[in-house]
């Protein structure tokens, strides 16, 4: 007998394309799984209203359930509540920062034209002393940073609140 | 079926669909690499929003159509975008002063928007919102950054602004359809937010030392269908896939 907590760890081996070290579960765009009668019910949220990787993370939620047996599988997009990186788990954000981007940090008001720019550590020698490139990264849910110290360029996170 | 609603979304969606594609022309042109991956970025969020509305514009209008078909199958006099939306590029202080009479305008739309009594509008709204911020953020510092910058830079964004100013009047067009709307909490009423707009664009060319034209001349039309002669052009290419193998995926 399948249950609700079975499906939620194997999502868990299901991976965002873009992020691939995140689980679909760690990032948070799994909203709720619903075991009905004879069905499945997964809603999912994404991360950027353009989010290129929904699809396949669609597909991929589909074809890991299939695998474990599960044919009748419903998955839907919902965009309310809004996902924010408050959403990635505790293990995702430790994740992050093994893998070499600098997890989302509390931020101040974006509205603040010329604001000082959140201080994110370097992800690889945790020095403080790092500067943002680019508001915009190699993905929209990233902006790009280099440290001052270790010189290396590295990917943050970025906060969406 | 509510075809107000439809009707309304739509709009929505054409602005930030007709937008999201004029600014993705930039992609592997940008003047500087950052740039380059902002302003593709931007596009892809107001793609994505597109993508949102139009579904939702598609099951409002019940007439069995898609977002794909919505976006890539209407002719030209169907598509009610703003004016401002598909001016072309020029360069990239224009392409920046569009994008920032744009953002400014969206910043307080989407904010008013988040408390329509239609929770999908509202939704898209809040989702959208989050990204818009950065968009805000991202072109208003440049406005500073150019017209606040060299001789040259300047000139170029005080020329900018001279050409598109007369296209931001229509981000307010309103009509029966939006008193319909409003009258229901659903729609924006966009005489609110024009003041907030206006002061929050005054502040930004204060600081970028760029002065607001200060004639009446307004262009309008696209949201009644009757376009500049620029977005043929971007339908057709926009378009071509999908007129060239009809159907197709991939
Ligand atoms: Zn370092």
């Amino acid at each position: 007998m399948v249950t609700e907590q079975d499906i939620w760890h194997w999502l868990e081996d299901v991976n965002d394309p873009e992020v691939p070290v995140l689980s679909v579960v760690d990032l948070g765009v799994v909203r709720s799984v619903n075991l009905l009668d004879n069905e499945v019910e997964i809603l999912i949220t994404p991360t950027y209203s353009g989010c290129p990787a929904m699809q396949v993370i669609e597909n991929g939620i589909r074809s890991k359930l299939a695998e474990k047996g599960l044919k009748n599988v419903t998955v839907t997009t919902v965009l309310s509540p809004a996902w924010t990186t408050d959403w990635l788990s505790e293990k995702g954000r430790k994740k992050l920062r093994e893998y070499g981007i600098a997890p989302p940090e509390n931020e101040v008001d974006k509205s603040a034209l010329f604001a000082d720019p959140v201080v994110v550590p370097c992800p690889i020698c945790h020095s403080k002393n790092t500067r943002m490139v680019s508001q915009f990264g190699s993905t929209a849910c990233k902006a790009h940073y280099q440290c001052n110290d270790c010189r290396e360029p590295f990917d943050y996170f970025k906060c969406l609140k | 079926m509510n075809n107000s609603i439809s009707t309304y979304t739509l709009r929505i969606a054409d602005d930030s669909l007709i937008l999201g594609h004029r600014v993705s022309e930039w992609c592997g042109h940008g003047p500087i690499l950052e740039e380059d991956i902002a302003l593709t970025n931007i596009a892809l969020d107001l793609i994505g929003q597109a993508t949102s509305l139009l579904e939702y514009a598609a099951a409002t209008e019940g007439k069995g159509r898609t977002a794909d078909d919505l976006a890539f199958l209407r002719y030209e006099r169907d598509y009610t975008n703003v004016l401002l939306a598909e001016q072309p590029n020029g360069d990239f202080g224009q392409t920046i002063v569009r994008q920032w009479l744009f953002d400014t305008f969206r910043l307080f739309f989407y904010e008013a928007l988040c408390y329509s009594k239609d929770p999908q509008l509202a939704a898209i709204a809040e989702k959208s919102l989050k990204e818009t911020k950065y968009h805000f953020k991202h072109s208003s510092e440049w406005v500073i950054r150019l017209g606040d910058g060299t001789e040259e830079s300047h000139q170029r964004a005080q020329a900018a602004l001279d050409l598109l100013w007369r296209y931001a009047e229509e981000l307010f067009f309103m009509n029966a359809v939006d008193h319909e709307l409003i009258a229901q909490g659903i729609a924006v009423d966009l005489t609110t937010i024009k003041p907030l707009w206006l002061e929050r664009i005054q502040h930004v060319a204060k600081e970028a030392t760029l002065k607001l034209p200060e004639t009446n001349w307004v262009m309008k039309g696209g949201r009644e269908g009757q376009h500049s002669e620029y977005l043929g052009y971007l339908l057709a290419e926009m378009q071509y896939m999908q007129r060239t193998y009809p159907g197709m995926e991939w």
